[in-house]
């Protein structure tokens, strides 16, 4: 283990930066990252276990204690739940021999929930040693069992397995917008660099991560930092459950957006840049690295781009199971080998950010779209678009639809075209923006997708009448819970009070005062929470409640007040060891004597 | 000419680059905190010491003063949900004061105080943490930890080592410790360090101290939060107070 | 003459430090009297509490009687008030919570030191154990909380000559204490 370590510390050059994908590396040999490593990490690195020990408790995909030599994950998505994973779930256990959340006793396989994986349009979905699966049924899910037992190594799997398709049903601007190799760059040089910066300003380009700001203004701001060290940053952690357009762009358009980094990189005079790419989408990693080394021989990355006297390359950074880290400063932290924790703003990123350099960072999205602009001009894609919102937006689309997959509209759309197009029929309502955005019912079709209505980072899932709400908004607030970074008290403790608080209430167990209750604690986690993440982690239940407050009411009982436990239940230990079963001792979750 | 800001109506002058709490606390204006303290770099969660900065909700302890800002602090609403999120700090770790020997003396129990908290109002977590009672005079107890990371800070910061950290994600976030056991013991931790010293709760404790003062005698049976935390910044004079609080200020 | 106040007292998982605070009331006690009448207490022979203006719970809930008499008071009771700080988050009791209750009663009635005749008592006149020790407002709904270990005399006359001049009982900052 001592080489293994040794070697891999060297290939990252013990750089403390490089601690999350060493650790994934460690992960990925050992099955864990076992206490003899963290002590030569340490060693190596020069600093102090408990950073490593930190960084392997914070992120879902490094463990402390082994797993199985196949770790097996289901993605616990609700289009996945739709799709049937829990049932899928309950046969992959039985075929394995293994309870989800457990270690099989021969250390062969290890079974699990995990959040989305940015495969919804092909689902269930699941990971098997961080590989992607899709389409899960009983058949392979028997295939993989199989497999599992018979010891096949990985690469001796069906291919069909691992298969994943694009399904790209309706391009637009950006999608249909092929560029030749280096365009973007050579454009952009023929302009002017400056000049590229007006037209990226003329388009009207805002961030596509979701919250839409000013592309142009973002890179502006940049270049004009005393600093000079400045860094450009593609953040492809799409987490968003329901989003995977940035999977297929990157599988289909990584050249654009690698271009895009590029002409960002001349414009804020950056020497250095990142895709952070989520640890979900491993099996895109081989492939991208294939298209850097591409590029780098065509001239178009590395220490003179097109012959000028221009330093650029990119180098790629994995997650590992973090939705937190889609946050920018979460993201950085990341990228520094370190917890995903958001900072503290002002400063902004943008003055400092990696390192406490300058850095621009902006979705997939954002720089493919900035690569089609310095080809096309900034009226090319204004031309599309509302007056706020200018040009198209790529659309994930999956739920109850007939064809789950990537659509690009012009901003202005409306909701009830999307449906019409992905195939749809009697729809109870689009949870749009996914979990940290907005439900919205039947009623409200006629909206348009744009900032200035519905702003989304790309997740748009369909439901129909055959849905239950409440378990829809239960597994969102499930993730947030699950995915909250832990830093600040509102989001930690709020979100597992949420949790908690809502599981009474659909589990039957609510009484007059527990809605209200609910509501309070809605409030508090979006108030005072550090970052999106908990300013959001309420909005399924507020924006349900909102609109469907009988369907919580009809939940409750018409008693002033049940307790949140199962008392019968809390007697069960001393029943047992004292042997009794009579009717004393007994508990009524609610008093024979109740109001 | 001074820059100001104005606090609850009240005209604030600040220096640029500080942050709203730094400029407050040198104005006597207390805003209720626990992660913050003076001499550390800022952390920004625990959100007691949010305040409403041209109606938007800010950390006060990072959010830079600037020149003409309104900062609402004192109002019923901000208390209001300061309560409940120090309550939400009760019921998430086991925060049992009559058997604590950091009662009286505490900075979590003196906001509760300071903020009229009554009860835990949310159902409890009962978290199952451990007790690190290894080192020969320091001693760890988890259920008492609000993850607010000053004795990181300290350890970091003041003492030049690296004792402590916070590791885990969510609801499941722990305090660890720098040593190849993980005990306190096998740690560089030593009794003067200023990281044994900062906990505003109970759950760094410095042994066989914990009854030198009476239940009753201590700081927060006779001083109110506000008084302590301006008697330690210095920015008041600090008229008539225990000598508990003559040297946790030296110490800072 | 307007009826008196009805007052029930009770102590639940507590040890009765509440009610001995409550009698530091001294010479109050007799002005208290001269407005309330007490039902169901220690200091009355009475065994169920019955339309009662407030009642009085100290200590938290520990087993299956503790949760019936509860609901007893609830039931009987205008107002209810959690009084001390068992009865408000569980209190010393509640550090049985971080053992196990398997263990709790191995240790106490089958290998504990000094244990005769190991056998865990089971007697259906016997209340069971919880296995968590909890408030008393994870039960039942509370209306007034008077936190202290025990709360003193002056709060339980704060709270109740507020309550009794028909004003919303409010404790001061120094009769805030959790200790």
């Amino acid at each position: 283990m001592k080489e293994f370590i040794f070697d891999l510390a060297t290939i990252y050059g013990n750089q403390p930066t490089h601690l999350l994908q060493i650790l994934r590396a460690v992960q990925s040999r050992f099955h864990h990252v076992p206490e003899k490593a963290i002590e030569d990490i340490a060693a190596l690195l020069h600093i102090p276990r408990t950073r490593i020990i930190a960084v392997a408790e914070f992120y879902s995909f490094l463990h402390l204690s082994p797993r199985g030599r196949y770790e097996l994950l289901i993605s616990d998505s609700i289009t996945d739940h739709m799709l049937g994973k829990i049932e899928l779930m309950v046969y992959l256990s039985n075929k394995l021999r293994v309870a989800p959340g457990q270690l099989r006793q021969d250390g062969l396989v290890s079974l699990n929930n995990t959040s989305c994986t940015g495969l919804c349009d092909q689902g269930p979905a699941g990971l098997v040693n961080g590989y992607a699966l899709t389409k899960l049924d009983h058949t392979k899910a028997g295939i993989i069992a199989d497999l599992i037992n018979q010891t096949t190594p990985l690469p001796e799997w069906p291919s069909e397995l691992f298969s994943v398709t694009d399904n790209i049903y309706k391009p637009g601007l950006l999608l249909n917008c092929c560029l030749d190799k280096g365009a973007a760059l050579t454009s952009m040089f023929k302009r002017g660099v400056s000049e590229t910066l007006t037209e990226i300003d003329r388009s009207g380009l805002r961030g596509r991560g979701g919250a839409g700001f000013k592309t142009a203004l973002k890179w502006r701001f940049c270049s004009e930092e005393t600093e000079q060290e400045r860094y450009v940053v593609c953040n492809a952690d799409e987490g968003e459950p329901g989003t995977f357009k940035d999977r297929v762009l990157l599988n289909s358009y990584a050249h654009e957006v690698f271009e895009g980094m590029t002409v960002c990189a001349a414009i804020t005079g950056s020497t250095q840049g990142f895709l952070y790419l989520r640890g979900e989408y491993l099996f895109l990693y081989d492939k991208l690295q294939k298209i850097l080394d591409e590029r780098r021989q065509a001239g178009l990355l590395g220490a003179t781009v097109l012959g000028r006297n221009f330093n650029f390359d990119i180098e790629i950074h994995l997650g590992a199971g973090a939705y937190i880290c889609g946050e920018e400063s979460a993201l950085i932290e990341s990228l520094e080998g370190k917890p995903g924790i958001p900072r503290n703003r002002p400063p902004y990123p943008v003055t400092q950010g990696y390192l406490g350099k300058p850095t621009v960072v902006n979705n997939v999205e954002t720089f493919l779209a900035a690569a089609a602009i310095a080809v096309n001009g900034g009226n090319w894609f204004a031309s599309a678009g509302t007056e706020k919102s200018k040009g198209t937006k790529i659309l994930s689309i999956s739920g109850d639809c007939d064809r789950p997959g990537i659509y690009e509209y012009p901003f202005g759309t409306t909701i009830q075209d999307i449906l019409n197009d992905c195939g749809t029929s009697g729809v109870l309502g689009v949870q749009v923006g996914g979990p940290s955005g907005v439900f919205i019912s039947n009623k409200e079709f006629n909206r348009k997708l744009a900032f200035e209505d519905l702003a989304t980072g790309g997740s748009f899932i369909v439901f129909n009448n055959t849905r239950n709400i409440l378990d829809i908004v239960q597994n969102f607030t499930r993730f947030f819970a699950h995915e909250s970074c832990g830093f600040c008290t509102p989001c930690r403790v709020g979100t597992s009070l949420l949790r908690n608080q809502l599981d009474k209430i659909t589990g039957g167990h609510g009484s007059a005062g527990d809605v209200v209750a609910l509501e309070e604690i809605c409030q508090l986690v979006k108030t005072y929470s550090h970052c999106g993440l908990g300013q959001t982690a309420a909005n399924p239940i507020l924006s349900t409640l909102e609109r469907y407050p009988e369907l919580y009411q009809s939940q409750l009982k018409k008693i002033s007040y049940e307790p949140g436990f199962d008392l019968d239940a809390a007697l069960e230990t001393a029943r047992r060891m004292a042997n009794r079963n009579d009717k004393a001792a007994h508990l009524a979750q609610i008093g024979e004597d109740h109001d | 000419m001074t820059k100001t800001l104005i606090i609850d109506g009240q005209t604030i002058p600040f220096e640029e680059g500080q942050t709203i709490m730094e400029a407050a606390t040198v104005a006597g204006v207390y805003i209720p905190h626990l992660c913050h303290h003076e001499g550390f770099t800022p952390h920004g969660s625990c959100k007691l010491c949010t305040v409403k900065v041209n109606g938007r909700a800010c950390t006060s302890c990072t959010f830079p003063a600037a020149e003409g800002q309104e900062v609402v602090n004192n109002s019923k609403a901000l208390n209001d949900d300061r309560r409940k999120i120090t309550q939400m700090l009760f019921v998430e770790g086991n925060h049992l004061c009559p058997g604590c020997e950091k009662s009286g003396n505490c900075t979590l129990q003196a906001v509760g105080y300071h903020l009229n908290m009554l009860d835990n109002h949310f159902p409890h977590f009962y978290a199952k943490r451990a007790v690190d009672s290894s080192h020969p005079d320091v001693m760890i107890d988890h259920n008492r930890c609000i993850f607010c990371t000053l004795c990181a800070r300290a350890s970091q910061e003041k003492d030049g080592k690296d004792v402590f950290a916070i590791s885990g994600r969510g609801i499941t976030k722990q305090l660890i410790v720098n040593s190849p056991s993980g005990l306190l013991k096998d740690s560089e931790l030593d009794v003067t360090d200023a990281a044994a010293h900062i906990c505003p709760t109970g759950a760094i404790l410095i042994k066989r101290t914990g009854y030198q003062i009476p239940i009753g005698e201590r700081l927060y049976d006779h001083h109110t939060i506000d008084e302590i935390s301006f008697a330690v910044s210095g920015s008041r004079p600090s008229t008539a107070l225990p000598p508990s609080v003559a040297v946790e200020s030296e110490k800072d | 003459m307007t009826a008196k106040v009805r007052i029930a007292t009770t102590s639940l998982a507590g040890c009765f430090g509440c009610h001995m605070s409550f009698l530091d009331l001294d010479e109050r006690l007799v002005k208290l009297a001269e407005v309330v009448e007490f039902d169901r207490s220690p200091i009355t022979d009475i065994e169920h509490a019955s339309n009662c203006d407030i009642g009085l719970i100290e200590g938290g809930v520990c087993n299956s009687e503790n949760v019936h008499v509860l609901r007893e008071f609830r039931k009987n009771c205008k107002i209810l008030v959690a009084v001390g700080a068992c009865a408000i988050n569980g209190g010393l009791p509640a550090l049985r919570n971080f053992i196990p209750l398997e263990e709790c009663l191995t240790e106490s009635y089958l290998d504990g030191i000094g244990v005769e005749n190991p056998q865990i008592p089971s007697d259906i006149e016997l209340p069971l154990l919880l296995d968590k020790v909890r408030p008393i407002h994870e039960v039942v709904k509370i209306d007034y909380f008077l936190p202290g270990c025990p709360p003193s005399a002056d709060v339980f006359w704060k709270f109740l000559t507020d309550l009794l001049a028909g004003c919303q009982p409010a404790l001061t900052y120094e009769l805030v204490h959790y200790d």
